[in-house]
Parts: structure tokens; C-alpha cells; sequence
């Protein structure tokens, strides 16, 4: 019950800090969820975050299964897994959801204030630095982790650097390329 | 203007539905406006883009806010509701099968080598859109002070989120205030 808790805290204010988006709020929510809480591992981490990366809708509902192996890691059964799930999505959902619908009822009063551009122009490079800490929050796990050899590394790193010039290079659907990404990991990675 | 029927709760459910279940590989934005905008003539693209002006402002994902907002205008808060849970409900039943998967063959060689592919091409992805996102930011040596700040302070350092919020939002937001010759 604690567990569920600290889920409820931790999530719900991740969901009001998430300026810019869901990525801003990476950098912290590994923090709290592998090094502070020690819910998951930092490889369940970075596996869950990737695992957002392959399903439809919104990425960021991969935060429900962090509380499913958090309560899982409390020695919870798997129906308390399952309503630690639910605590964690609707945390992570609702508070953020309430603003904007509270705040889109009186958004017109204050569209053409002239700091409203101030907020946006002031923000997006700090949106812009916490996502650059995202991925390395979950880059220090996934693509350079000194757990594994330099081969493996290098292949890691290699995979995401692909990714990265690819898609700026072509209009692919990124859910092709990170299903192509374990393909290539399946290949090379098995014996290493 | 003939503006089409409000239409009711059930169809904007089925509506954000079926985004929630086709949209793999993010960008929901896009599909958002095509379903709203383009297919259902629910918005005009105005409407919409003013929708996504609040949602990007707003702490939260941008697309479950702007389903916020577009339910909340078709139908109040019962379609708000109905447009946000149709969009969340179908990716959150997809990951409880990965990650029933997941922790089943986790000590899977065959399985583990592929989710490290999966997460390494991850990283690759989350640092394409950083770099796409934040060109302007880049480019620009007093952006580009603050995104180091944030990624110093919050990546190395560990600064608890919201503190490093109230300490370098003040200053980043005063630096762009809004100029005299500016106002109209």
C-alpha cells in the first residue's frame, strides 16, 4: 500500500512537470524510478521505454508498466500489479489532463498577452535540454553501458546512430525502424 | 457555414479510437489533425492549431491534451473523457501484452539480444526528434547556454526536476520578455 503510494506521488507530479511533452520528464523519471525508489533495473528501464517506442498511441503509457514491475518488485501479487498499473497511468495522466481542461476553458483571456510568447520562447531550449538528458538517461543503459564489451557497445551505439541519420534523411515510420533494430540486435547481439 | 452535427460520445470515442490503435511510431499530432481536421470536419485547422498551441504550452503529452480539448469542444467533459481514454486505451492494452512477454523471456538470449537492438534504435530515435525539435535551439548560442544548463543540471547532476525548473525558467523566460517596439 505504501508502494502505491510513492507511485501516486512520484507519477503525479512527473505529469504536472512534463513541459513539452512526455520525453521532457525522462531524465527525472529515471532517476526516481531506478536509482531513488529502485522499483526497476536500469536495463528494465531502458527496455520499457523502448517497448513505449513500439505500441500505438500515446509512448508515454509505458509508465504503466513500471508500476506493474514495481509492485511486482514489492513482492505484490499480480492483481495489485495490475491496480499499481492503473495508480500509475491515471497519476500520470489525470493531473495534466485537469490543467488543460481547466485552462482551455479560459485560454482566449489570455492568448494575446504578450508574455504568453515570452513563456514559449523562454521554455522550448529547456524542453529541448531535459529531452538531450532523456536520451541519456536511457542511453547510458541501451546504447553505452559499461557492463557490456566495447564490441557490444559499439554495435549499440552504431543501431542508434543509424536510426538517428536515417530518419533525417528519409520520412520512415520510426516503429519499422525500431522493430528493424531488434532484428539486427537478434542478429549480432545473441553471442556477445 | 453548415457546421456538421455535434457528434456524440460514442463517436468521438470510436474516433480517438482508432487513432489510439493504428498510430504506431509517434507523431500523433498528425494523426490527431487528420482524423479531426481532414476525415470527421469536427475543427478547422484555426481550431486545431489553437488546441495544439495550448497543449504544447501546458506540462503533459501534447497529443492526450489536445484530445482534452477537441473532446471538451465537441461535447464537454464526457467528451473529453471520451476522447482521452479512446486514444490511451488501446496502446496501454498493447504494452500489457509486451510486457507480460517481456517478463516471461526476459532471460531469453534470443530475446534479449533483440530488445537490445529494440532500445539501442530507441535511443536513436528520442535523439533524432531532440536534434529535429531543437534545431532552432541549437543553432542559437543563447538557447543553446540553457539547453546545456538543463542537461548539465537535470542529466548530470541529478537536480530534482522542479527545482531546476524555478531556477532556470525565471531567468529564460525574462531574457525572451516581451520588448516595447515589439507591442503593437
Amino acid at each position: 500500500m505504501r508502494e502505491l503510494v510513492s507511485l501516486l506521488n512520484v507519477f503525479c507530479l512527473l505529469s504536472l512537470l512534463a513541459v513539452g511533452g512526455g520525453s521532457a520528464v525522462l531524465p527525472q523519471m529515471e532517476h526516481e524510478t531506478v536509482t531513488i525508489h529502485q522499483w526497476v533495473t536500469a536495463d528494465d528501464f531502458a527496455t520499457i521505454y523502448s517497448l513505449g517506442q513500439m505500441a500505438p498511441g500515446p509512448n508515454m503509457s509505458m509508465v504503466g508498466l513500471i508500476g506493474f514491475k514495481a509492485a511486482n518488485h514489492a513482492g505484490m501479487s499480480n492483481g495489485w500489479a495490475f491496480a499499481a498499473m492503473l495508480v500509475v497511468l491515471l497519476a500520470f495522466y489525470l493531473p495534466s489532463s485537469f490543467l488543460t481542461y481547466a485552462v482551455s476553458h479560459v485560454w482566449d483571456s489570455f492568448k494575446e498577452n504578450p508574455w504568453r510568447d515570452a513563456v514559449q520562447r523562454g521554455m522550448a531550449p529547456i524542453t529541448i535540454g531535459l529531452m538531450l538528458a532523456g536520451v541519456y538517461a536511457v542511453g547510458k543503459t541501451a546504447s553505452f553501458n559499461p557492463q557490456h564489451s566495447f564490441h557490444f557497445n559499439t554495435l549499440t551505439v552504431t543501431i542508434g546512430l543509424a536510426v538517428t541519420a536515417w530518419l533525417f534523411l528519409r520520412r520512415t515510420n520510426p516503429a519499422f525502424l525500431i522493430l528493424l533494430g531488434g532484428v539486427v540486435g537478434w542478429f549480432f547481439l545473441r553471442g556477445i | 457555414m453548415n457546421n456538421p452535427p455535434a457528434p456524440t460520445c460514442p463517436e468521438i470515442f470510436r474516433a480517438f479510437f482508432r487513432i489510439g490503435v493504428t498510430s504506431f511510431g509517434g507523431g500523433l499530432v498528425a494523426y490527431l489533425r487528420d482524423e479531426i481536421v481532414t476525415k470527421k470536419n469536427w475543427m478547422t485547422p484555426d481550431d486545431f492549431l489553437a488546441a495544439l498551441e495550448i497543449g504544447q504550452t501546458l506540462p503533459g503529452l501534447n497529443s492526450v491534451n489536445v484530445a482534452i480539448i477537441a473532446g471538451r469542444r465537441l461535447a464537454g467533459a464526457r467528451g473529453a473523457i471520451a476522447a482521452a481514454t479512446g486514444l490511451v486505451i488501446p496502446g496501454v492494452v498493447i504494452l500489457v501484452i509486451l510486457g507480460l512477454l517481456y517478463v516471461r523471456f526476459r532471460d531469453n538470449r534470443d530475446v534479449a539480444a533483440a530488445l537490445a537492438g529494440i532500445a539501442a534504435a530507441a535511443v536513436g530515435l528520442l535523439l533524432q526528434v531532440t536534434l529535429k525539435i531543437g534545431a532552432k535551439q541549437f543553432l542559437n548560442p543563447l538557447d543553446l547556454f540553457f539547453v546545456l544548463l538543463t542537461f548539465v543540471l537535470v542529466g548530470l547532476y541529478h537536480v530534482s526536476l522542479p527545482v531546476a525548473l524555478f531556477l532556470i525558467a525565471p531567468f529564460a523566460i525574462i531574457l525572451r520578455r516581451p520588448r516595447k517596439e515589439e507591442a503593437k
